[in-house]
């Protein structure tokens, strides 16, 4: 416990911890200062000088040492001479404030005049009218009248694109820092800075490309006035035309808090649409930020290639039906068989857990569509209420086969945190990553030797073990709590359920199963696997684990689309049903097509990657005749003569956590719950955390520990299947901008979005008459396609990486032939 | 008398090492490591009553009893960014009695137990910095600088960082910034650079000057130097005369000299048939002192020109103004400087500074109306109190104090544009 | 490939020594300095280069470079000449030399010569107020003062500066 401090704030005694910043002594206690360039997430500058207020201390007698007093005994109270900052003065025991008298009135009217010399006064056609600082204290503080001559202002570019996600207005700025400061010191991004000085001081990136940042669009959040905008929303509209609706991102297992803030528009025929997606607080998850992708992804659920009615297959082609025929056809046809389902992780936990009803119910089978395993995360996950922003000295934080800043950035910058405020960061990669500058112990492994590396530090297998092994083994020992991240990279499901186990085993060596704030984290590459886990559904990296025979039944999973040789399981069905928004690759297979709604049209669950369960609401009206997957589901069941629950989402995941022990006495009501969070956001006064959203709908719960599970005794390491001669060995690894269907529909990052290459070191490259930026062809077990080539010293010899959801028909590590392609033609 | 300071002008040759020597040079320092404790160089300091040359007059030898004995390494950065319109004084010093300087730097190294200094200078100073990059190889060689100096445990090394243009890097902080490569920014205080400095690091700094002065002083003992200008500002201090004198120029006199005396004794008084009108006694960050009598009479120290005057010494650069001079030209001048220099980061003085250049050149462009007199005073003061640092305060001086006792010129610039001067 | 450590490998060493170990960024304004002794301004690749020495973005880099006046981002003259205007030259006559100077080689304060030899520049106090009027030639890496001057003393290191620049692109 800190100590504390009393002081006065407007004749107010309040007490709060020492080292508390005066303006945040006063927010605690319910008084706004105003200010510009403070933000409580970031370190104070004392620029703006918008938050002077009036400071005195208790006199000390310097011979005694002792407080004057005044006659009647009271300390005597010095105040300063000038005004003082109150962002950059730390609170001290009997200061007393005074944020409201009359000097302090005229200084803050005075800096707004002085801010507003240079502002131009385009409200009515500013993204942040509405919701600015700015504007709001100009209202509330600001001079009736302008001394300053209007054609005196600056007048400088108005439209500065700083790459083509975020766009700059230079007159607006008001040279807070608050971006620069954001992508220096928060995401260490250093791509903003200021140029010139005085009063030309001017917001500038030299990257390439331009503003080169994954989390880029937060600085439009926290800008206090319109400077900063982002592409997506810019011009889009205005802030009172709009409802807000809280959500979740969908793009990653973060489960980072969103607000998306929609209205009806001509434009798009008169319906809803989504104009943006903003961060809604939840210091647990995401605090007030969000990476790009979350923010600039949504465009796939309003995308026009959406379905908007079933199909069934009549003389081989597919027909638009009505659901009452598409449910006809398939009552006639699935009658009395089994279901054998692959459901995807965009689903939601209580769709999943319907498709878990219906295989039961007709003797078939649920498996998880994923390439990653993740059976040992319900047992070894984290639970209560624990949170990686409470990590810092004394605990340990091990990220293994995964580059956290590609595949989940929050969780990067969540680790990264935690390594600075003092916990002891292990990374494990066979190459570096972003996240080896904060590591305290960096190991090196080569890929397939994950798990033993693993083993290796669990068993201090000192035979094994190399010297940064050893010494992450003694870190562990001394660490209060253990939180482990691991991934994919270069790994397919039989490795990563080796990786996974050895994990889970290090974590009990080290007895650090079920403290509080540790546990196993699984990157997973969508929004709810861990939801399939927890529900034990059993991984499936395609069709091949799938029996044949019976029903085939594939929601939200488009295996003909990952590699075009899985069509070949679709043949020998019985009968196959597609459900979902688009018309995928496995959806032109099917018999019967049924689309549904998206996440933004319905509500529903999600289970993080840290085992918290949190809600979604709709943002958006349901489609006419659409149905939630859950729902379509149910009637599908009930249409066979099975019962399931599918009136609400509500009573469907009251009705999981009445059998499921993980999910025991929670319901909606629950996850809606909220507290007080700090910093405060949002809310009446916007400027303390720009445009993030505070939250009123819900923080979420975690799951319970489930029970634990049985180790697989069988080989885990990614079998070596005949080697073809001169092969190489290619291993899967993630991008962030993917080109995944429901990323995909977010144009505005196509420039952005990592191409079809091979990462392969100079070396390797070499023999194979490989050179930078050419073709390359590469055969996998007989099917031909090309990546470019990108020669890159970090990869390990003999390997080749190669990227996932960008074209290349694999997910796990394989072996194949890799030539140049001299001839476009040939090929 | 011969100078203690600018020596070069009793014995030209004093910018080679052996000719330094030879008058004596290094000695001091010598004494310093071989028969004293780093804290009687200290005390010793403080007891000479030396008051820091760079503007603020602030005690040297207390200035160094700040740095705590528990953060290492400590630091000594000289100022050398003498940017302050009207200040030549570190220039004439550092091109023509390098030893000095260095030796002083040496010395105060050594009192606050520095084994590195680094020479701040102002990027205009090109030939000088390779100037006395040439003077720290010569102490090398001549095992001046290095480890074990005097065959004692004393290391110590003198390093030289060159600025490229920027006034505010004069600025203690803002320096500090620089010489870490980044903008010239002025740091938040506290911490003060006795505690988070260079590197984060307890760091001296202090002027060239201020450090020119220790050699002697330690050579001639605390009593000696007392001895020299007044009580509450002893020894003597380079004024820097220019503007409408006639024979402007650096001046090495005891401090507690009056104006009278730089500017008629040795200044050579003012052209045939003009009138003394105004003096700027800290060059463009001044007030503008009405040139009455009792300026003329009032000694220059950092007390007296206080208290008579209202006006801080500084670095004492006297800008004289004769009867040619309208005062709102004279505004004009400063008022852009300061935009030009202003680094941007807090609001009063970026916007300030930028407004009140805008009223002043409107005021000679015979654009201005008479309410444009009062809207800049108002702006100037509207200033004060606010500013991160002491740029923007500084940027008022001349405002105010033009407004307040030449208020007729404005008049005239309103009326008639800039014609006069 | 990083043109400034192959070009200067022994001053990029010498620079980095002053400073310790983990402050590498101090030595962006040396390097600076060195790349623009070389090509006469900052280009962008340079700015590239110095970042990867220093390790800090390309921004900071440029930030830097746009903060401090001596620096400069754009191709100008060969030599910037640059005249103090600040009070205490102009109370001796800064302005009008300034004006006739610029009179006399025929382009205005900001200008480049068409032979691309001397831009004229107006600069604040460059410590040489006793001996106004003043100015400092900027180029070639170095920076050299001319005090107590006159239009024709000007004029002439001006045709010095033309002589000097023609004898260096006949070589
Ligand atoms: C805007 C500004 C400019 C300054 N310029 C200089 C300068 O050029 N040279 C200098 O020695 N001190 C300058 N100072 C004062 C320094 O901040 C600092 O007080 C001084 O270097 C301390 O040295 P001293 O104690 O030896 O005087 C300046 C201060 C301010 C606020
Ligand atoms: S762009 Fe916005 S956040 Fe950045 S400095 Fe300008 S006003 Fe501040
Ligand atoms: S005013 Fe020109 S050199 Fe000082």
């Amino acid at each position: 416990m800190s100590k504390m401090v009393t002081l006065s704030i407007d004749g107010r005694s309040v007490t709060v911890p020492e080292n508390t910043l005066v303006v945040d002594a006063a927010k605690m206690n319910g008084i706004d200062i105003p200010v510009f360039c403070y933000h409580p997430k970031m370190k104070p500058v004392g620029m703006c000088r918008m938050c002077l207020v009036e400071i005195g201390r208790p006199m000390i007698d310097r011979a005694t040492n002792q407080p004057v007093l005044e006659d009647n005994g009271s300390p005597k109270i010095q105040f300063s001479p000038k005004l003082e900052t109150s962002c950059t003065t730390p609170v001290s025991e009997g200061m007393v404030v005074l944020t409201r008298n009359d000097k302090v009135e005229a200084a803050r009217k005075e800096i707004i005049e002085f801010i507003l010399t240079s502002h131009p006064l385009d409200c009515p056609i500013c993204d942040k009218g509405g919701e600015c600082p700015l504007q709001n204290l100009t209202m509330r503080f600001g001079s009736k009248e302008g001394r300053f001559l209007f054609d005196e202002k600056m007048h400088l570019a108005k439209h500065v694109p700083l790459g083509e996600l975020i766009w700059l207005d230079r007159e607006r700025c008001i040279q807070c820092a608050r971006c620069v400061r954001f992508q220096h010191d928060v995401v260490d991004d250093p791509v903003l800075d200021f140029h010139n000085r005085g009063r030309s001081l001017e917001i500038m990136t030299f990257s390439e490309p331009g503003f080169g940042s994954y989390f880029s669009g937060n600085t439009t959040d926290i800008c206090p006035v319109g400077a900063l905008t982002t592409a997506d929303f810019r011009f889009g509209a205005r802030p009172w035309e709009m409802k807000p609706a809280a959500s979740l991102c969908a793009q990653c297992p973060v489960g980072c808090n969103l607000e998306y803030t929609v209205r009806r528009e001509a434009k798009s025929g008169g319906a809803t649409v989504i104009k943006r997606a903003l961060p809604r607080q939840n210091e647990s998850v995401n605090e007030i930020w969000i990476c790009d992708k979350g923010r600039f992804g949504y465009h796939y659920t309003q995308d026009p290639a959406r379905l908007g009615q079933p199909l069934v297959r009549r003389d081989g082609e597919l027909v638009p039906v009505t659901f009452e025929e598409a449910l006809k056809i398939i009552a006639e046809k699935a009658a009395h068989q089994p279901f054998q389902i692959l459901a995807g992780g965009k689903l939601s936990t209580e769709d999943l857990a319907a498709l878990r009803g219906l295989a039961q119910e007709s003797g078939g089978k649920a498996w998880l569509h994923t390439y990653m395993s993740g059976g040992f995360t319900p047992h070894y996950g984290l639970s209560a209420d624990a949170n990686l922003g409470a990590l810092g000295q004394g605990d340990a934080v091990l990220v293994a086969a995964s580059d956290l800043h590609e595949e989940a950035p929050i969780w990067w910058l969540r680790v990264k945190q935690a390594a600075e405020r003092g916990a002891a960061l292990i990374v494990m990669n066979p190459r570096p990553t972003r996240l080896k500058k904060y590591a305290r112990h960096v190991i090196r492994y080569a890929y397939g030797e994950e798990s033993l590396a693993v083993a290796a530090m669990a068993e201090e297998n000192l035979a094994l073990a190399g010297e940064e092994i050893r010494a992450a083994a003694e870190t562990l020992k001394s660490a209060r709590n253990l939180v482990i991240f691991y991934g994919s990279e270069g790994l397919g499901l039989t490795g990563s359920k080796g990786l996974e186990q050895a994990l889970a085993d290090l974590l009990e060596r080290g007895g650090f199963t079920g403290r509080e704030n540790s546990g196993l984290i699984g990157v997973w590459h969508a929004p709810n696997l861990q939801a399939g886990f927890e529900l034990g559904l059993p991984p499936a990296e395609g069709l091949a684990d799938l029996p044949a025979g019976g029903v085939l039944y594939l929601a939200a999973a488009d295996p003909a689309g990952d590699d075009p040789r899985q069509a070949a399981y679709f043949s020998g069905r019985e009968f196959v049903i597609v459900q979902d928004l688009f018309l995928t690759e496995s959806a032109k297979l099917a018999d019967v097509v049924l689309p549904v709604l998206a996440y933004t049209e319905r509500e529903g669950t999600f289970v993080s990657g840290e085992r918290r369960l949190q809600r979604y609401y709709p943002a958006l009206a349901a489609r006419p005749g659409l149905k939630a997957d859950f729902a379509l589901t149910a009637l599908i069941a009930k249409s066979l003569g099975y019962e399931l629950e599918g009136r609400a989402a509500s009573l469907a995941l009251e009705k999981l956590a009445a059998s499921q022990p993980a999910f025991e006495g929670l319901n909606y009501l629950k996850l809606a719950e909220v507290h007080e969070q700090w910093p405060q956001v949002g809310g009446s006064d916007l400027y303390y955390g720009g445009t993030s959203y505070a939250n009123r709908q819900g923080l979420g719960k975690h799951l319970s520990r489930a029970a634990k599970p049985e180790p697989d005794a069988a080989p885990l390491r990614e079998g070596i299947r005949d080697v073809p001669k001169n092969a190489l060995r290619l291993v899967p690894h993630t991008r962030l901008y993917d080109a995944g269907s429901t990323f995909a529909p977010s144009r505005l990052l196509d420039q952005r979005r990592a191409r079809r290459q091979l990462r392969i070191h100079p070396r390797s490259a070499e023999p194979l008459g490989l050179q930078q930026g050419s073709q390359a062809l590469i055969e996998l077990e007989g099917a031909p396609f090309t990546a470019e080539i990108v020669l890159d010293e970090t990869i390990p010899g003999g390997t080749a990486l190669y990227p996932r959801s960008l074209g290349v028909p694999m997910n796990a590590p394989f072996h194949a032939v890799v030539k140049p392609v001299f001839d476009k033609s040939a090929s | 008398m011969s100078h203690i300071l600018l020596r070069h002008r009793d014995i030209p040759d004093i910018k080679e090492l052996s000719v330094y020597r030879a008058n004596g040079g290094f000695k001091a320092f010598q004494k310093a490591v071989t028969t004293m404790q780093p804290g009687d160089v200290v005390n010793e300091v403080k007891a000479s009553g030396l008051r820091g040359r760079g503007g603020a007059g602030f005690p040297t030898g207390v200035k160094w009893s700040f740095l705590p004995g528990n953060l290492w390494p400590h630091y000594v950065v000289a100022n050398a960014d003498e940017s302050e319109p009207g200040t030549f004084k570190d220039r004439e010093i550092l091109e023509n009695n390098p030893y000095q300087f260095l030796e002083g730097l040496m010395i105060a190294a050594y009192a606050v137990g520095a084994q590195e200094a680094y020479v701040y200078l102002r990027g205009e100073f090109e030939s000088i910095y390779r100037q006395l990059n040439a003077c720290i190889a010569r102490l090398e060689e001549a095992h001046l600088l290095g480890d074990q100096l005097f065959g004692t445990d004393v290391r110590l090394r003198i390093y030289t960082h060159l600025g490229a243009g920027a006034y505010i890097c004069g600025e203690e902080t803002a320096l500090l910034e620089s010489l870490e490569g980044k903008l010239g920014q002025p740091r938040l205080r506290p911490p003060f650079p006795a505690v988070a400095g260079l590197f984060n690091k307890p760091t001296v700094i202090n002027n060239v000057e201020t450090l020119t002065n220790l050699p002697p002083i330690l050579e001639k003992g605390a009593d000696w130097y007392k001895s020299l200008g007044t009580e509450k500002s002893p020894g003597v201090k380079i004024f820097c005369l220019s503007g409408c004198v006639q024979k402007p120029g650096n001046y090495e006199l005891p401090l507690g000299t009056t104006f009278r005396e730089l500017i008629y004794t040795w200044g050579g008084g003012l052209a045939e048939g003009r009138r003394i009108k105004g003096i700027m006694a800290a060059g463009a960050s001044s007030n503008i002192i009405p040139a009455d009598d009792r300026a003329l009479d009032t000694p220059m120290d950092y007390e007296s020109v206080q208290q008579n005057l209202g006006a801080p010494l500084g670095s004492a650069s006297v800008i004289i103004l004769d009867d040619s001079v309208n005062m709102a030209w004279l505004v004009a001048k400063t008022t852009h400087f300061f935009k030009h220099e202003s680094c941007g980061k807090c609001t009063p003085c970026r916007e300030g500074t930028f407004w009140m250049a805008h009223i002043t050149e409107r005021m000679m462009g015979g654009k201005a109306s008479p309410e444009d007199i009062d809207l800049l005073k108002n702006v100037a003061l509207q200033m004060q109190g606010k500013c991160l640092c002491a740029l923007g305060e500084f940027s008022t001086m001349a405002v105010v104090s033009g407004i307040k006792h030449f208020r007729p010129d404005f008049e005239a610039a309103v009326r008639g544009g800039g014609k006069a001067k | 490939m990083n043109t400034i450590l192959n070009d200067y490998a022994d001053e990029v060493q010498a620079i980095l020594a002053r400073y310790p170990q983990d402050q590498k960024r101090s030595a962006v304004m040396p390097l600076i300095h060195l790349v623009q002794a070389r090509d006469g301004y900052v280009t962008k690749q340079a700015m590239t280069e110095i970042a990867e020495i220093v390790g800090i973005s390309v921004t900071d880099v440029a930030s830097v470079v746009g903060f401090y006046t001596l620096y400069h981002e754009e191709k100008g003259g060969r030599y910037h000449l640059q005249v103090c205007t600040d009070l205490p030259c102009a109370l001796r006559g800064a302005d009008e030399f300034l004006a006739k100077l610029c009179e006399n080689i025929g382009i205005k304060v900001g200008e480049t010569t068409p032979d691309g030899v001397i831009t004229i520049e107006e600069v604040t106090c460059l410590a040489g107020c006793h001996h106004a009027p003043m100015f400092q030639v900027q180029g070639d890496g170095a920076i050299t003062y001319h005090e107590n001057q006159s239009v024709d003393s000007a004029l002439e290191i001006i045709a010095e500066l033309r002589r000097k620049a023609a004898a260096q692109e006949a070589e």
